[in-house]
C-alpha cells in the first residue's frame, strides 16, 4: 500500500499544513461588526443581582459576617450611647442650675482670677454675716432683691432606725426666694427660728423619703450629728441630678448652724458664713448687681478702692453654665473620639476578613470571570459585601446604643438624650469606613487573573 | 468570505518570568469550522494551555489575529472580552469549578446572571432544560457535594451550554474522572456535537482525543500536525472497546 493510499484510508490530511493567509479585517462588513460590538456592550449583570450575590455570600457564613461586623457594632453603639449620656448629663446639669434661679449670684470667700469657678475660691474665710447685712441694705445694693447667707456642712441624719448622710445648710428665710424652692409640707425656717437658734429642720424631698419612708415627717425628731432637731417642713422635689439640688439637702436656721452644730468661727466679731447667695432684680440687672455687691463688700472688708484684688468672688450662674457646658462638651467629644477609634479598628477588621475572603474565593472569582463577570462586577460585589457588613453593623450598633441610652435612663442614673445627629454621624462614619476599607480587597479581587485564579488551590 | 467559527492567524505569545523568556506560542494558524469537534493535543509545556486561554479570551496574544464568530478579539477591551466569554464561549474545566454552596440549577444559571436582562424564572427554566439535556433532570436541587464526579462535570457542561455559545471549550474535561465517567462525558460531547455545537477539547490523553473528528497537535508553540480522525465507530460500545486499539491510535499519531 502506498503512503497516499494509506492516508486516504485513514482519512488523514496531508502532513504538510496548508498556508493560511492573514485575514483582511477591512473586508469584514463594518456595519455587521459594529452591530456585534454594540450587542456585546449591552446587558451585563444588574445592580440588584450583584447585591443578591453579595448578600448570599454573607449569609452563607453568618457567624463570620457577624464577627466581622462586631467592631462596627461596638463602635457605633459606643458613639451613640456615650453621646446620648454626655448630652443627657449636660442638659440635666444645665436644667438644675437653671432651676436654682438664673438671676442668682453666689459670693464666696477667696479671690477669683477672672471670674468663673476656676479661681482659688475659699482660700481663706472672709465672708461674714455682716457682709450679708450690708448687702441687704437697699442703699448699698438697689439691684439686689434678696440676700441669703448660708453656712454649709455635712452630717449624718438619724430618724428612728433610718439614717442618711446629707448636706446641712444653715439658712435664713430668703433662701427660698434666691434658690427658687418651695415648701411642700409644713413651713420653712423663719426669722424667729434664727433669732432663737431653734433646733428645727426642713428636709429636702429625697431626705424626707429616706428618713420617713412611710409616715408624716412633720413634728418628728431627727438627730443631726447627734443633736436633736424637730422637722418643721419638707421641700417640694426639684428633680434633676444631684448637682446643686436641694432634694438631697436639709436646712436649719443659720444661727443654729453657726453656733450649735458646726461651731462656726468669727471674724472681727461677726460670725462667718460659707457663702452668700443674692438675687438680682431681673436678668438685665445682673451686671449692675455684681458691681454693687463688689463695692459693698470691698467697703465692708475695708479694701481700698484702687483696683486691687477682691478677697471674695462673685459667681454668675451664666458663668457656671458656660464653664460646665464647656467641660461636658469636651468630655462628650473625648468619649466620641474613643468610640470613633473603635469604629476605625472595626474597619480594619472588615478589611482583614475581606482580604481573607478574597483569597479563599480565588477560584470562585476566576470562574465568575470566565463565565462573563467584568472587573467592575467583581469590584462591586466585594464592595457591597464590605458595605453591607458596615451598614448592618451600624444599624445593629445604633439599636444597641439606643438600648443602652434608654437602659441608663430607665435605671434612673442619667436622663440620656440620644440625638439624631450622633446617630447620623455614626452611621455615616461606619459607611465611610466600609467604603474605605472595602475598596482595597475588592480591587484585588477584581484584578485577579482568571487563568491563575482557576488554577489556585 | 471565510465563515469559519474560529480563525487563528500567526498567534504569538511570549511570557516573561523574570529573566527567562518563554515563547509559549510561536505563530499558530488554523480555522475551525462551525459544527466541528476538534481536539488539541500536546505534551505539557507545548503551549496548548496558552492556546486554549487565547481561544477562551482569558488571555490576549502579543501578535496575530483571532476571530471568533466573525469578531476580531484583539480589538476588544477587557469588559468586552468578558462579554465574549459570557455569550460566545462555554467553558468546561478539569476541576469542574462549580460553586459549592449553590444547587446544580443555580450553578448552571450563573452565566445567564452575568448576561443580564433575563428574569429569574426564565433563567431557571433554561438552566433546567440544560440539566435535562445532560441527563441530570432529577438532580436540579443537588449541591455539587451530593453529586458524583461525572455528574458534576455534566453540571459544568450544562453551565457551559446555557448561554447557547458559539463554542464549547473543554480543558482536560476528563482529567478528574474515572474511565467510565470519562466515556460518558465523551459520549455526551459527541451527542452535543451532533446537535451542531462546535467543540474544542484540550487533552493530553490520546484515547480522549480519539473521540474528536479532528486533532490538532501542538509542539513547541507551533501546530505540529492537523489530522482528521477515522470515521467514528457506529455504536458507543464499539467506541469504548476500540479506545485503546492500534488503528485508532494510529489515526491520531
Amino acid at each position: 500500500m502506498s503512503a497516499a493510499e494509506q492516508a486516504l484510508l485513514s482519512h488523514e490530511q496531508p502532513s504538510i499544513l496548508p498556508e493560511l493567509a492573514p485575514i483582511d479585517e477591512s473586508s469584514i462588513d463594518p456595519q455587521r461588526m459594529a452591530a456585534k460590538l454594540a450587542a456585546l456592550q449591552e446587558g451585563g449583570i444588574s445592580f440588584i443581582e450583584t447585591l443578591s450575590i453579595a448578600l448570599k455570600s454573607l449569609t452563607a457564613n453568618k457567624l463570620r459576617s457577624l464577627l466581622t461586623a462586631l467592631g462596627i457594632i461596638i463602635g457605633v453603639a459606643a458613639v451613640v450611647a456615650l453621646m446620648a449620656i454626655g448630652q443627657g448629663s449636660q442638659s440635666s446639669i444645665t436644667a438644675s442650675i437653671a432651676a436654682n434661679g438664673a438671676n442668682r449670684l453666689t459670693i464666696r470667700s477667696g479671690a477669683s482670677n477672672s471670674g468663673g469657678i476656676r479661681g482659688a475660691i475659699g482660700g481663706s474665710q472672709t465672708l461674714t454675716i455682716k457682709d450679708a447685712e450690708a448687702l441687704k441694705k437697699p442703699n448699698n445694693a438697689p439691684s439686689i432683691s434678696a440676700v441669703s447667707p448660708e453656712y454649709n456642712g455635712n452630717a449624718q441624719l438619724v430618724a428612728g432606725s433610718q439614717n442618711t448622710n446629707a448636706s446641712v445648710i444653715g439658712v435664713e428665710p430668703a433662701y427660698t426666694i434666691v434658690n427658687n424652692v418651695s415648701v411642700a409640707q409644713g413651713s420653712f425656717i423663719s426669722d424667729d427660728d434664727n433669732t432663737y437658734t431653734n433646733s428645727v429642720v426642713v428636709l429636702g424631698a429625697n431626705v424626707a423619703k429616706t428618713l420617713f419612708p412611710t409616715g408624716d415627717p412633720i413634728g418628728q425628731k431627727v438627730r443631726i450629728a447627734g443633736q436633736q432637731f424637730e422637722v418643721v417642713g419638707v421641700l417640694t422635689a426639684k428633680g434633676g441630678s444631684g448637682f446643686g439640688s436641694t432634694d438631697d439637702a436639709v436646712m436649719i436656721p443659720l444661727t443654729t448652724a453657726q453656733r450649735k452644730l458646726f461651731g462656726g468661727k468669727a471674724l472681727n466679731g461677726a460670725k462667718l458664713v460659707s457663702s452668700i447667695a443674692v438675687q438680682a432684680k431681673d436678668e438685665n440687672s445682673i451686671d449692675q448687681a455684681i458691681s454693687e455687691a463688689t463695692l459693698t463688700l470691698r467697703e465692708s472688708h475695708k479694701l481700698p478702692m484702687d483696683g486691687s484684688a477682691d478677697d471674695f468672688s462673685i459667681i454668675n450662674q451664666q458663668d457656671i453654665l458656660e464653664s460646665i457646658n464647656e467641660t461636658t462638651q469636651t468630655l462628650t467629644i473625648f468619649l466620641g473620639a474613643i468610640a470613633g477609634i473603635s469604629l476605625f479598628v472595626g474597619g480594619i477588621g472588615i478589611m482583614n476578613i475581606m482580604l481573607v475572603s478574597v483569597r479563599e474565593r480565588t477560584r470562585e472569582i476566576g470562574l465568575r470571570k470566565a463565565v462573563g463577570a467584568r472587573e467592575g462586577d467583581i469590584l462591586l460585589q466585594f464592595m457591597l459585601e464590605a458595605l453591607i457588613i458596615s451598614i448592618a453593623g451600624a444599624l445593629i450598633g445604633l439599636l444597641i446604643g439606643l438600648a443602652i441610652a434608654y437602659g441608663v435612663s430607665a435605671a434612673g442614673l442619667i436622663q440620656a438624650q440620644p440625638s439624631a445627629g450622633s446617630a447620623v454621624l455614626a452611621m455615616g462614619f461606619a459607611m465611610a469606613i466600609g467604603l474605605f476599607f472595602g475598596i482595597m480587597p475588592a480591587r484585588s479581587a477584581a484584578r485577579l487573573d482568571p487563568i491563575e485564579s482557576l488554577r489556585y488551590d | 468570505m471565510n465563515d469559519a467559527m474560529i480563525q487563528v492567524r500567526n498567534l504569538r505569545k511570549t511570557y516573561h518570568m523574570g529573566e527567562i523568556e518563554v515563547k509559549a506560542l510561536r505563530g499558530v494558524s488554523f480555522d475551525i469550522q462551525r459544527g466541528e469537534f476538534v481536539a488539541i493535543m500536546g505534551p505539557s509545556g507545548s503551549g496548548k494551555s496558552t492556546l486554549m486561554n487565547m481561544l477562551g479570551c482569558l488571555d490576549t496574544p502579543d501578535e496575530g489575529q483571532y476571530l471568533i464568530d466573525g469578531l476580531a478579539v484583539e480589538k476588544l477591551d477587557r469588559d468586552m472580552l468578558a462579554a465574549v466569554r459570557n455569550r460566545k464561549i462555554g467553558f468546561v474545566f478539569q476541576q469542574f469549578n462549580l460553586l459549592a454552596r449553590q444547587t446544580a440549577l443555580e450553578n448552571v444559571a450563573l452565566p445567564l446572571v452575568y448576561q443580564g436582562g433575563i428574569p429569574l424564572k426564565e433563567r431557571m427554566e433554561r438552566a433546567q432544560r440544560m440539566l435535562e439535556l445532560v441527563g441530570l433532570g432529577e438532580r436540579l436541587d443537588h449541591r455539587p457535594k451530593q453529586l458524583s464526579g461525572g455528574q458534576q462535570q455534566r453540571v459544568a457542561i450544562a453551565r457551559a451550554l446555557v448561554t447557547e455559545p458559539a463554542l464549547l471549550l473543554a480543558d482536560e474535561p476528563t482529567g478528574n474522572l474515572d474511565s467510565r465517567a470519562s466515556e460518558d462525558a465523551m459520549a455526551l460531547f459527541k451527542e452535543l456535537n451532533k446537535r451542531g455545537i462546535t467543540i474544542v477539547l484540550v487533552t493530553h490523553e490520546p484515547d480522549i482525543a480519539e473521540h474528536a473528528q479532528r486533532v490538532l497537535t501542538v509542539r513547541d508553540g507551533m501546530i505540529a500536525s492537523d489530522k482528521l480522525n477515522q470515521p467514528q465507530a457506529p455504536s458507543r460500545v464499539a467506541q469504548a472497546a476500540g479506545a485503546t486499539s492500534a488503528p485508532a491510535l494510529g489515526g491520531i499519531l
